[in-house]
């Protein structure tokens, strides 16, 4: 008689301490406080896909991986949390790229956790197989290829931890397909960071406090240019005491608005390329600036050989690298700008800057930002003009990339961070809708508002489903020029206006009408001046979604600018107004 | 100048692809890099040269400060230390040229590791400015083939009896 056969080994079940590499991931994200992810699934994420529907996790399925990178950092942005993307393998992962290359560009925290094809074919051109740790070697602030499943639980965690300490940034976990079934017993897995060589804590060194507040005591010309690293420090309160006890006005950077009260009579208005003139001159004049998580980009500096000659620099940042990076500082302080902050306040000092006060007055009255107001069309300055007073200063407004966001730069103004959100360093066009829903989903009580271009709201358009299955009530205004209109506004000034590639037909894409039929989205086209104010209230009043086609000027330039590369000198204006640049 | 860079790093892959990538994406160039396994098995030492003004070699300790695999970047130039490269050439070595070639290997206590009938392959280490003397010697013989480790370097101890 034939021995009976061996029973098979009961298979390990996904419960109790054994589980699947993708369980041991969600358990990690649901320990991180993660609430909400944004991605698309595939092949070989879907082991992933399938725990999440046991989590109380959020899951969204984006427009796209692209569109699902940006609600993620939407989400950081809106909320200071980090911000989790999910997709698979190969074009799933490629279309996120762009995205990851964005958030380190602006020190956005996104953890971002790809598939990857099973480490046995790894390397072989497996069908959607990418090298994504290779691709994004320099686009992330780290990344990791985890192969087994009793890494992830470390491996998670730790990507939590680089992307949200120091200076935040991207960071990708690519996930062999193996990984995410194996079955791993979490007590024989060890959660401890290998993390020897990442030290995002700086110790503040006082003498260098002692210095700046020297140079700054001596100051008869002071200015604070204050940068996106005050809001991820969490420091715009400290910064707001350091300006009432030293009377030290404030200029921004794009990435900063909000973090000091454009309401304020020592708010200097927004540095760079199409800032304020006023802002610009005025850190031209300055002798002493003080850098407050800011990095000297281009776009603010123009020639950096030639940017504000005069100034003595003190900078202030988390980022040893950036200091010394594009200008050469006299008093570096590479820590935290919420500890030096609060430290300068305490050793912080009355200032007699009546003198500067005034010349920085006469400024902002004879460089204002200005418009022709034009005979009954609609201009876009006059509509953001609107929109902000019914906003009232409070809500969420998101951008594309180009002139329409150049004019939210000059006429969106907030009293608080966090509530203008646009992608700065990297331009990425198509990142303004995405941008919103994640910022909706961070903050569901906000009206958010994405103030769009007609190219860029078109690169993502897709995301709409995504407004639409979660009823998200996200308004978007389309400053609808036909055109590529940055792009035509250079051409016009340094092409002799050939508009190569940059103008659209007049009547296609039709917005209202495509919206409303793929996803059932109401909206109205309004061409003429007095239609603004009633068409505003309808898309604000609007219970769900809602699109506003605004047609402006084809022809209608971004003023002031320095063109790039150039000096103060070499400010642009606005034609009309006939101004000369004070010598 | 030129700038000797000691970098110690994890032991793992991509590592590599990690460091030589943030000096391509950056712009900064590379003389040499030599890597290895230290006395730790799960570090690797990097000696890489590179050139430049001093502000550039100072973003690119920075920027190799910045990435997570990195344990710790120094710059060794102001330092004392010991440096040595490893250096095979083939030459070319027939009739009245082989015994010359011969002199000159001892002369500077190189090693004739390989003889052929028309060549002889020679060993080398030392410091960079002796393996270049080296090379600029060997080039009248005839070089066929020659390949050079890129230095490796390390820090003096301090000398007894003297604080650093």
């Amino acid at each position: 008689m034939k021995p009976p056969a061996a029973k098979p080994a009961k298979p390990k079940r996904d419960d109790g301490h054994v589980r699947s590499g993708a369980r041991v991931i969600v358990d990690a994200l649901e320990e991180l406080g993660v609430d909400i992810v944004f991605g698309y699934p595939g092949g070989s994420i879907i082991k992933l896909y399938d725990e999440l529907t046991s989590s109380h996790i959020k899951v969204i399925l984006s427009g796209d991986e692209r569109c699902a990178g940006h609600a993620a950092e939407g989400y950081a942005r809106a909320t200071g949390k980090v911000g989790v993307m999910l997709c698979t393998s190969g074009p799933g992962a490629t279309n996120l790229v762009t995205p990851l290359a964005d958030a380190r560009m602006d020190s956005t925290p996104v953890v971002a956790i790809s598939g990857q094809v099973a480490s046995a074919v790894i390397g072989r051109d497996a069908f959607q197989e990418a090298p994504m740790q290779a691709a994004t070697f320099a686009i992330t602030k780290h990344n990791y290829l985890v192969t087994k499943a009793g890494d992830l639980g470390r491996v998670v965690r730790e990507a939590f931890h680089i992307a949200s300490t120091g200076r935040p940034g991207p960071v990708l976990v690519d996930v062999a397909k193996d990984a995410q079934a194996a079955m791993v017993d979490v007590r024989e897995t060890s959660f401890e960071f290998k993390l020897r060589g990442y030290n995002p804590v700086r110790k503040l060194h006082m003498n260098q406090i002692d210095r700046a507040m020297e140079l700054i005591g001596d100051a008869k010309r002071p200015l604070l240019y204050v940068g996106q690293g005050v809001v991820l420090a969490d420091a715009w309160k400290e910064l707001r005491k350091f300006v009432e006890i030293t009377g030290i006005p404030v200029t921004e950077t794009l990435l900063a608005k909000g973090a000091f009260p454009a309401s304020h009579k020592l708010w200097v208005g927004t540095l760079g390329m199409h800032g304020a003139a006023f802002a610009n001159y005025a850190i031209h004049e300055a002798d002493v600036v003080v850098v407050l998580g800011a990095r000297f980009d281009d776009r603010v500096t123009g020639n950096p050989a030639a940017f504000a000659t005069q100034a003595k620099w003190i900078q202030v940042d988390i980022d040893p690298s950036e200091i010394n990076k594009n200008v050469t500082v006299q008093v570096p302080v590479a820590a935290d700008v919420g500890e030096a902050l609060a430290e300068m306040v305490k050793r912080a000092k009355p200032g007699h800057h009546d003198g500067w006060h005034k010349r920085i007055d006469e400024l902002k009255r004879k460089f204002p930002y200005h418009y022709r107001p034009g005979t009954g069309e609609i201009k876009p300055q006059y509509f953001l003009e609107r929109l902000m007073e019914a906003m009232g200063g409070k809500g969420i407004v998101t951008t594309g990339v180009g002139q329409h966001q150049m004019w939210t730069l000059q006429y969106c103004r907030f009293d608080e961070p966090r509530r203008y959100i646009t992608s700065g360093g990297a331009g990425t066009m198509g990142f303004g809708l995405p941008a919103a829903v994640g910022a909706q989903f961070g903050r569901p009580n906000e009206l958010v508002v994405d103030v769009d271009g007609d190219g860029s709201f078109e690169m993502n358009i897709n995301e709409l489903r995504t407004v639409r299955d979660n009823n998200l009530p996200i308004k978007i205004a389309i400053m609808n020029n036909r055109m590529l209109g940055m792009v035509g506004q250079w051409q016009r000034k340094f092409f002799k206006g050939n508009y190569s590639s940059t103008q659209f037909n007049e009547d296609i894409p039709n917005f209202v009408a495509g919206v409303q039929a793929l996803y059932g989205v109401p909206g109205r086209r309004i061409a003429k001046r007095d239609e603004v104010k009633p068409a505003i209230d309808e898309m604000i009043g609007a219970r769900g979604p809602f699109l506003l086609d605004v047609v402006i000027p084809k022809d209608e330039d971004v003023y002031p600018m320095i063109p790039a590369g150039a000096t103060i000198h070499d400010i642009m204006l606005g034609e009309e107004q006939g101004h000369t640049p004070p010598v | 100048m030129r700038h000797t860079i000691s970098v110690l790093v994890e032991n793992k892959p991509g590592v590599l692809a990690r460091v030589s990538g943030l000096f391509a994406s950056r712009g900064f160039n590379i003389e040499s890099l030599a890597v290895g396994e230290t006395e730790d098995p799960t570090v690797s030492r990097m000696t890489i040269v590179s050139s430049g003004e001093d502000a550039t070699i100072e973003q690119i300790a920075k920027q190799l400060n910045k990435l997570v695999d990195v344990i710790k970047v120094n710059d060794l130039t102001a330092e004392r230390f010991v440096e040595r490269e490893l250096f095979l050439v083939r030459v070319a070595a027939e009739g009245h040229a082989r015994a010359e070639l011969i002199q000159l290997v001892d002369v500077f206590r190189a090693k004739i590791v390989d003889v052929a009938a028309k060549s002889v392959t020679v060993e080398l280490t030392g410091a960079t400015e002796k393996i270049e003397a080296f090379v600029d010697l060997m080039r009248q013989f005839g070089i066929k083939e020659m390949v050079r480790t890129g230095k490796v370097a390390l820090i003096r101890a301090p000398r007894e009896g003297k604080s650093q």
